[in-house]
């Protein structure tokens, strides 16, 4: 049997891309798995009483060697702000290539904790900073100084104990730029380097809590109890920063949704599905729902999502185990159709993800396939003409050229880029100004611009000679020859237009990451918990992939 | 230093904010990018260029000619960049091509590196007394190594050179004889077994 990959136009939908939860694919799952066998080591510990020194971890395997370097400040209650506008943080850090020398180290010290306002070099591949959850941290150290396990139940509630407000990499801030280490095979996969810095944050939390508390009293502190320990993991607020990256990275775009999409599909393709697979997948399924009802938010938004996600898997699990026939050929294909008639698009995407944990077959090549080179895809190919360039966008963006950009509803907001923070942001136009200084990201306003020249030009005229009069639009140009090759490298909706939820973007690009439990704390800007659940380095080696669900 | 990716970036806003689409911007920032990697001084040019841009009046250019001489200002080099790039199909059965003035030349000669990758054929660049070859975008050689501001071209000449071997048929010859010296002669066996076919194709 051969099953379409499904159409772009329901997939690519913000509304869709926004209810995708982690899989197999996601980014911190196979870096976990490509970094299993590495040797892991705590080289430098030199924390003060309070917990403020520096810290540095290491991965290492034959001759390679990252080291994640801490600094780890004294910052006053009121100077912690995890808005993108702080300039202090509890805890700074640095992912070195390589083994730091002293000097290096001390021109970091320097360096690291400034973030946007320091300069990193060609050495240094990632850069972060945290703050404390201040009442779990301060209540931990509390605990094991006294001798005694912190509370459980505020610990699930929270999850971490410290979260992320940035994590950069690719160049930023004089970082190694991304050519430099695209042929190390171990970072194939998107964000790997960005993903071991969040991995060893989390040890640096642990230890600096075990520390401050030893020191504290130490004849009374014990450890943090390293099943304890595997429940937190690090914490992230992400703003809008994150957003124009989807629509800026096409082919990356594609590239990811494909994987995903490819995966579906074959799995949907397999005759018979054996019984360990099933019960694997109905294994995961289950137990997953835990990940759903211990999901803390006060977005109402959030509430009504996780409501009918709750109701929705409930119901199908039930279909599962009353009703569904599992030996009729194509059974999980089955099911998809089941799904995609009579649930909600976050439960849909939620059991997709699961389908995928029986398939490492299937999944684990695709992995290797969800980085891009997206130079070699910049030119345009200025010898096709008018006629085809049409015809792609009527193919490819049927519905975007439906939409009427004379509306005000449609074209009600606007991208721009902060000054004093060079973030990018959301505004109403006709609210605000700055307008005139409107970032390339309503694709579909200006694909639909695009098409009305188009009509009114000559078929046969190459692009080289319809650009030579209308270089306006050759960002559009240039899109509409990726997509013709890249089904899935653009958003299907409208990016400007007064229903766009812009956390639906981040919460796409966080589901890669391996991001659990999203909590909107606006329409712009949300909380997520990474890692949690995860082995600890030291567990590595032996771990089960499937901790996700335990 | 500054990461390429910052070059990139900056290049990309600047353009923008100097009156050029996102669409040509991001063919400027590409073109930095890469006179960076080359070692040729695309930020310092870049940067100069939008400093006097205002000043002066430049010439744009839609389709491009043989000959491309303006009468009054001197051609804007991204513009006439960005178009030498796109119609290069076109021009490369021109084969020779000039232009008269010039502004900021070097910011317009990473528009014919791409377009040496983009036919597939060797260009050569002359701009008054500055040679450059510019091989497929794989890189550049030249007769001008000077970190400098170049203001003006009073004179552009561009060849797209057809591609041919850099050597006699006899030179290849006598190397290919000693390549062969890497080879087995066969005997009758070999030749039964070695060769992963059979030996009739009417089997």
């Amino acid at each position: 049997m051969n099953i379409s990959l499904r159409d772009p136009n329901i997939v690519m939908k913000l509304s869709r891309l926004g209810s995708f939860h982690q899989s197999k694919l996601s980014f911190l799952r196979s870096f976990l798995k490509e970094f299993k066998d590495w040797d892991y080591k705590k080289d430098l510990f030199e924390l003060n009483e309070h917990g403020y020194g520096i810290a540095v971890y290491s991965f290492k395997k034959k001759n390679r060697i990252y080291s994640l370097i801490c600094f780890a400040n004294e910052l006053d209650e009121n100077e912690r702000s995890d808005r993108v506008i702080a300039t202090k943080w509890d805890a700074a850090f640095t992912l070195f290539d390589g083994v730091p020398a002293k000097q290096d180290i001390e021109r970091l010290k320097n360096e690291v904790p400034k973030q946007e306002f320091g300069r990193l070099s060609f050495k240094e591949l990632t850069l972060s900073r945290a703050n404390k959850s201040v009442r779990v941290f301060n209540h931990v150290v509390e605990c094991l100084s006294n001798g005694v396990q912190p509370d459980r139940e505020l610990l699930d509630k929270v999850g971490y104990l410290y979260r992320t407000t940035a994590v950069y990499g690719s160049g930023k801030f004089g970082l190694a730029d991304r050519f430099r280490i695209k042929d190390r095979k171990e970072i194939y996969g998107p964000f790997r380097l960005e993903m071991m810095l969040v991995y060893l944050v989390r040890q640096f939390t642990f230890d600096q809590v075990n520390h401050v508390a030893k020191n504290k009293n130490t004849k009374k502190a014990v450890k943090l109890d390293p099943e304890i320990c595997r429940n937190l993991g690090i914490g992230n607020s992400t703003g809008l920063g994150m957003a124009p990256f989807i629509v800026n990275h096409p082919t990356l775009l594609n590239n990811w949704i494909s994987a995903r999409e490819t995966s579906l599909k074959k799995i949907r393709e397999i005759k018979n599905v054996s019984k360990e697979e099933i019960e694997l997948f109905l294994d995961c399924l289950k137990k997953s729902i835990k990940n759903v009802t211990s999901w803390n938010t006060e977005s109402k938004y959030q509430i009504i999502k996780i409501k009918s996600l709750l109701s929705d898997l409930n119901k199908f699990i039930t279909h599962l185990d009353k009703e569904f026939n599992f030996k009729q050929d194509f059974s999980f294909n089955e099911m998809y159709l089941h799904l995609e008639k009579n649930y909600c698009e976050e439960c849909i995407e939620y059991v997709v993800s699961m389908m995928m944990e029986p398939f490492n077959d299937i999944v684990t090549p695709l992995i290797q396939e969800m980085s891009s080179e997206e130079g070699k895809y910049f030119n345009i190919p200025t010898d096709r003409t008018v006629a085809e360039l049409k015809t792609i966008l009527e193919n490819k963006y049927s519905e975007i050229l439906d939409i009427d950009f004379s509306k005000k509803v449609n074209n009600l907001n606007f991208w721009f880029i902060s000054k004093n923070k060079e973030e990018p942001r959301l505004a109403n136009r006709f609210d605000e100004s700055g307008a005139d200084l409107e970032q390339p990201l309503a694709i579909a306003r200006d694909i639909k611009k695009l098409y009305d020249l188009l009509l009114i030009s000559k078929n046969s005229w190459t692009i080289a000679k319809f650009l030579s009069n209308n270089n306006e639009l050759r960002h559009a140009v240039r899109r509409a020859f990726i997509i013709e090759k890249f089904p899935y490298s653009e958003i299907q909706d409208n990016t400007i237009g007064h229903e766009i939820i812009p956390i639906d973007m981040l919460r796409l690009k966080l589901s890669f990451f391996g991001a659990l439990k999203f909590d909107p704390r606006s329409d712009k800007w949300l909380r997520i918990c990474m890692f949690q659940g995860a082995p600890l380095p030291e567990q590595l080696k032996n771990y089960d992939e499937y901790w996700v669900y335990n | 230093m500054k990461s390429l990716s910052e070059i990139e970036t900056v290049s990309k806003r600047a353009s923008r904010a100097a009156g050029y689409s996102w669409g040509v911007a991001e063919e400027v920032a590409k073109n930095i990018r890469l006179l960076e990697i080359f070692n040729l001084p695309g930020i310092k040019n870049l940067n100069s260029f939008f400093k006097k841009k205002k000043e002066f009046k430049l010439e744009n250019i839609s389709l491009i000619n043989k000959d491309n001489e303006t009468n009054k200002n001197e051609y804007c080099p991204i513009i006439v960049g960005v178009n030498c790039l796109d119609q290069i199909r076109t021009l490369e059965s021109l084969s020779e091509i000039t232009f008269k003035k010039v502004a900021f030349p070097l910011l317009f000669l990473p528009f014919i590196s791409r377009a040496s990758e983009v036919i597939g054929k060797r260009i050569f660049l002359k701009m008054d007394d500055r040679e450059f070859l510019l091989n497929f975008n794989n890189n550049i050689y030249s007769n001008h190594s000077k970190n400098e501001i170049i203001e003006s071209a009073e004179n552009i000449y561009l060849k797209v050179l057809e591609n041919r071997d850099s050597f006699e048929e006899k030179e290849w010859n006598e190397l290919y004889k000693l390549s062969e010296e890497t080879f087995v002669e066969e005997n009758e066996s070999l030749k039964q077994s070695g060769a992963g076919a059979g030996l009739t194709d009417n089997d």
